[in-house]
């Protein structure tokens, strides 16, 4: 055992493996710190160098660069409130607000730091686990498995904001939205419409970029202020460290559940962040000021997303089934080495498995110590007027969407899941709720099913299911104690100011756009009960008792608004404060047609040509820039875009001029 | 049951070698000169998989060898269980050789099947590589059999088998044990064979199959602890198209044996001419490298030529069985006979397989 061990750390400790390693994590840290690139673009970088390299340093390229993806991407969910990817979803909520309040390099070297911990943590804990993972993994069987996503869903009880009703409406209208596609027991397709992109079922990273980072981009354009509400950066990098070391034991048990959950493969690291920022929310007792810029609402979902790459590794190394994006993407270069997994990773090749785990949290470390240095430059992106960072927030939005299957439907869905997100923000129905439904809607169908097929609803008597069962029953019952809301304190004090003696027709009248949502919320589950009615019963009865309870729920939603009393928690609409600041009306919707309008000329020109009338038209008409002003940005932003685009061999979103004509690159 | 060890002398020697005599003969073909363009080849599935690895595995080689050295790129084009790629492919390729397209059996599968997605005619292209790959079926020792020699005992039982759906590769299995009068009850809704693996070895289900490379690093060791059965094998294609054993297992029976066995005759039937065409276009032609509609003879030569040289490449001969598994990939004669075979079906037994999809399996197809 104790050769393994050195033969190992021999390995990793020369020089030669480190540069390579450094390599693998700069590249990944340039990549990984555009929204929707990740481990997928910078294997396609990559792949090209890894012929005629030694198996050790293109395997240490490669984890240098699987390991800085869900750390890089944290700059974007803080300091933009844009979701890099799924494993910086749940950072958005408290990092984002972190920075509204000029502390962006506070949350970003906490971040950081937790990520660092956590990767360690991880390697720590996989080391002793990998030996017995087989089994363990073994034992998480359909049953298992489904109960565990029942328990992803049961944060909804956390994350659902002040009106739980709401959040279990939001919640159904996300497995609904999962639903969309292929039936996982019959193959059926389901609310598609007949349009090929829904066959496939929407991206995820549409829904998390349409839901958060839309509805941001719209609130900041028409604040028409910097994203800091400060003009300096308040509290800097030493700050976010000292956080991660006074709130150690969260830390460190946030990286415990990350490594273990990312080792169940099926489940998929999706929802650790959720797991992890859920946990955090039941536990902490000290003045819990989550989903307002709490930092331990950065550090919980930062410590387990770098861990749950450690614990990833498992089932792609045991039995080859990748746990994510990246490990698929590690996965593929392992094999192109010569390297096929299989139980003999923890056999004759124990030395080999134990080099990659620890190169793992090498990495993390390389690649987060560099995160944090690059921490207090990168957050004076905060300081910038909005106007003038808004065409590159929304050319990066919809860039990044385009990176999902690199198709112009991607920026069409994007447009329609940014104003769900918008009037889903106004109203207070808590969009993580709806998130997690999302991700969770095929597993949980695809386990349950398979689950009933293999044992019956004795299923439920399995001694895993029992365990994990009470667990659910225990966080619902914390859940309920310490909810969260994303909404800021003034959202939540939107005044409903009136007389509080008035009946139903007043509240009619006072609450019209919110029941009207809900109308349309409800209408939405009623497309949904048709279209499951069409399928046969496999595929009917997962989406059609989920669109039965978001409409039950959303009947009660309306209920209480058309009946409840001023200021009832279900009652919520943003609108009424921003009134209050002197926001001008309807320039929600003008904020919509800024970025409806790069999508549509996008639909006719092409992305290119698209993308600089968009900057020049909204750098003069909307920011007034000056031409200089204007063309230096323009010229920028289009470089920069170009440039990545030669670099990793993409292909932009055509429009009506590409279907008419042949033009060359980048206009094809 | 022993398994070989994977050797280069895969599969289709006996292809491989009637290529050799054709490569011989080849006329000159000094015209196509690709110097300092970029060829992109279209995979229509995402990155990380078997057919994007094949792709980046085999890129640099045809680098190489194509005249002029182009950059190849791997353009990943994934949605609709491939078809929207070999779309787009179908749709905007130019016949200049520089955009070329990687199928896999997902994308013969819809087309053989009329699924409506699919707006790509197979005998609209050229193709100018193939490379096949094989598969093992294998059941638990709970089901009473030791050998293949009790195969008869599986008749009758109850078996269970974690599929991935009715229309993916495992319509293989699907028709296989039909043929084999086999009850076996379908799971769906898994997410790939690594997963059907996993709920076999937890005992969720009792019969299974992987593809060779999978079968050789994940099943040996179960097989050598007595937790697993081979059963037999997908078998590969000699020179004029009849079912042979495959190399790598030489052992195993193939379908057609183990009918035999158990019915007493040889198969025939639209059944089993179903399970020959899909059994092709799913494993001995599983992935196909072709020209869009219009190459020219001499753009078709080229391409043919440098793979011939990828082939004679003492790098790649010393890496590509480490990748890619023990099968060798051709072209030439080799690769057409395959493709013939793998790109079409007879329509009546496409109507039988469409009908038996839809009756059984809700599968809706044409619609």
């Amino acid at each position: 055992m104790l050769d393994v061990f050195l033969s190992a750390l021999s390995d990793i400790l020369t020089l030669k493996h480190m540069g390579y390693m450094m390599i693998g994590v700069v590249v990944g840290l340039m990549i990984g710190v555009f929204p929707g690139l990740g481990g997928i673009a910078g294997l396609s970088l990559m792949i090209p160098f890894l012929y005629g390299m030694d198996t050790t340093s293109a395997l240490a390229m490669l984890i240098g660069l699987v390991a800085v993806i869900p750390t890089s991407d944290t700059f974007a969910s803080v300091l933009m409130g844009i979701p890099g990817s799924s494993a910086s979803q749940a950072t958005v909520l408290d990092g984002f607000p972190m920075a509204k309040r000029g502390e962006a390099a506070r949350a970003l070297s906490a971040a950081f730091f937790a990520s660092l911990v956590g990767g360690l943590i991880g390697a720590v804990v996989l080391t002793g686990f990998v030996l017995v993972a087989r089994p363990v993994i073994l034992a998480f069987s359909s049953a298992e498995l489904f109960m565990l996503s029942v328990f992803g869903l049961s944060m909804v009880g956390v994350l659902a904001g002040k009106s739980l009703v709401k959040g279990v409406a939001a919640c159904a209208l996300g497995l609904i939205i999962g639903s969309v596609g292929g039936a996982p027991a019959t193959g059926e397709f389901r609310m598609v419409f007949g349009v090929d992109y829904l066959y496939d079922g929407i991206p995820l990273i549409i829904i998390g970029l349409g839901l958060f980072a839309v509805p941001e981009i719209v609130d900041l354009l028409r604040r028409d202020r910097s994203i800091s509400s400060g003009t300096t950066l308040g509290s800097g990098w030493l700050d976010g460290i000292r956080d991660v070391i006074r709130n150690w034991w969260l830390t460190l048990r946030c990286s415990g559940i990350g490594a273990l959950i990312g080792a169940i493969p099926g489940l998929g690291g999706t929802v650790v962040d959720w797991i992890a920022y859920g946990h955090a929310v039941q536990s902490v007792k000290d003045n819990p000021q989550f989903g307002k810029g709490d930092v331990r609402g950065v550090i919980a979902p930062e410590s387990a997303n770098n861990a749950k790459e450690g614990g990833g590794l498992l089932p792609t190394l045991l039995f080859g089934i990748p746990g994510g994006g990246a490990m698929a993407v590690f996965l593929g270069g392992m094999v192109l080495l010569g390297i096929q997994p299989g139980p003999s990773m923890v056999g004759s090749r124990l030395d080999l498995t134990y080099t990659i785990v620890w190169s793992l949290a090498l990495a993390n470390v390389l690649g987060a110590g560099l995160c944090i240095l690059l921490a207090v430059p990168i957050s004076r992106l905060t300081l910038i007027p909005f106007k003038l960072l808004a065409p590159f927030m929304i050319a990066v939005i919809c860039f990044a969407a385009f990176q999902a299957t690199r198709t112009i439907d991607d920026l069409l869905v994007l447009v329609a899941t940014g104003v769900l997100g918008v009037y889903m923000r106004r109203f207070g129905w808590p969009r993580p709720a709806l998130l997690i439904g999302f991700v969770l809607a095929t597993q949980a169908e695809t386990y349950l099913y398979q689950a009933v097929q293999f044992y019956g609803w004795e299923f439920l008597t399995r001694t895993g299911v029992m365990i994990i069962m009470g667990i659910t029953a225990g966080s619902v019952w914390l859940g309920l104690r310490a909810r969260v809301s994303e909404a800021t304190p003034a959202e939540i004090l939107a005044v409903e100011a009136r007389a509080p003696d008035t009946g139903p027709a007043a509240n009619i009248r006072a609450r019209a756009p919110q029941i009207v949502f809900a109308l349309l919320a409800l209408a939405f589950f009623g497309v949904g009960i048709h279209d499951a009615l069409q399928q046969s019963f496999l595929g009917q009865v997962f989406p059609l008792i989920m669109a039965v309870a978001g409409a039950l729920f959303t009947l009660l939603v309306l209920a209480f608004l058309v009946l409840g009393k001023p200021n009832h928690p279900t009652s919520s609409d943003t609108e009424h404060e921003a009134q209050s600041e002197t926001t001008p009306p309807g320039s929600t919707l003008v904020a919509l047609g800024w970025i409806a309008s790069l999508v549509a000329l996008t639909a006719l020109t092409g992305f290119v040509i698209a993308l600089v009338t968009f900057f020049v038209a909204f750098l003069k008409i909307r920011a007034q820039a000056s031409w200089v002003m204007t063309l230096v940005l323009t010229a920028g932003c289009t470089g920069f875009v170009l440039t990545l685009a030669s670099a990793l061999n993409m292909r932009f979103p055509g429009g009506l001029l590409q279907d008419l004509y042949r033009l060359p690159w980048p206009f094809s | 049951m022993t398994v070989t060890k994977p050797t280069r002398r895969g599969a289709l020697g006996l292809f491989a070698a009637a290529a050799a005599t054709l490569t011989m003969g080849a006329p000159a073909h000094a015209q196509v000169d690709f110097s300092g363009r970029t060829i992109e080849w279209i995979i229509p599935f995402g990155t990380g998989g078997g057919s994007d690895t094949w792709a980046r595995f085999n890129a640099p080689f045809l680098s190489r060898h194509l005249p002029g050295n182009p950059t190849v790129v791997v353009v990943n084009e994934p949605g609709g269980g491939s078809t929207r790629g070999t779309n787009l492919f179908a749709q905007r390729a130019r016949a200049d050789g520089l955009t070329i397209l990687g199928t896999s059996g997902s994308t013969q599968f819809p087309y053989l099947l009329g699924d409506p997605r699919v707006r790509y005619e197979y005998q609209d292209w050229s193709v100018v590589m193939v490379g096949p790959t094989g598969g093992v079926a294998y059941v638990s020792p709970s089901t009473g059999v030791e050998g293949i020699e009790d195969v008869a005992k599986l008749q009758g039982q109850r078996l269970v088998y974690a599929s991935q759906g009715a229309t993916s590769l495992d319509l293989v299995p699907m028709l296989a044990f039909r043929l084999l009068g086999l009850d076996v009850n379908y799971v769906f809704g898994f997410g790939g064979r690594g997963d059907g693996r996993l709920a076999f070895e937890r005992g969720e289900v009792n019969i299974d199959y992987q593809t060779s490379s999978a079968f050789i690093n994940s099943v040996t060791p179960l097989v050598e602890e007595g937790s697993a059965i081979p059963l037999m094998s997908w078998g590969v294609l000699d020179e004029d198209g009849n079912p042979q054993r495959d190399p790598t297992f030489p052992d195993l029976p193939i379908l057609e044996e183990v009918y035999e066995m158990v019915h007493g005759a040889p198969p025939s039937g639209p059944l089993y001419e179903a399970y020959k065409a899909f059994n092709t276009a799913g494993f001995a032609a599983q992935k196909m490298v072709v020209l869009p509609e219009g190459a020219s003879d001499e753009l078709v030569e080229t391409y043919r030529q440098a793979w011939r040289d990828v082939f004679a490449d003492p790098e790649y001969q010393e890496t590509f069985e480490a990748a890619l598994g023990s099968y060798e990939q051709v072209t030439d004669r080799a690769a057409e006979a395959l493709f013939e075979a793998g790109t079409t079906i007879n329509p009546e037994v496409r109507a039988m397989v469409v009908e038996m999809l839809t009756n059984e399996y809700n599968v809706r197809l044409g619609d």
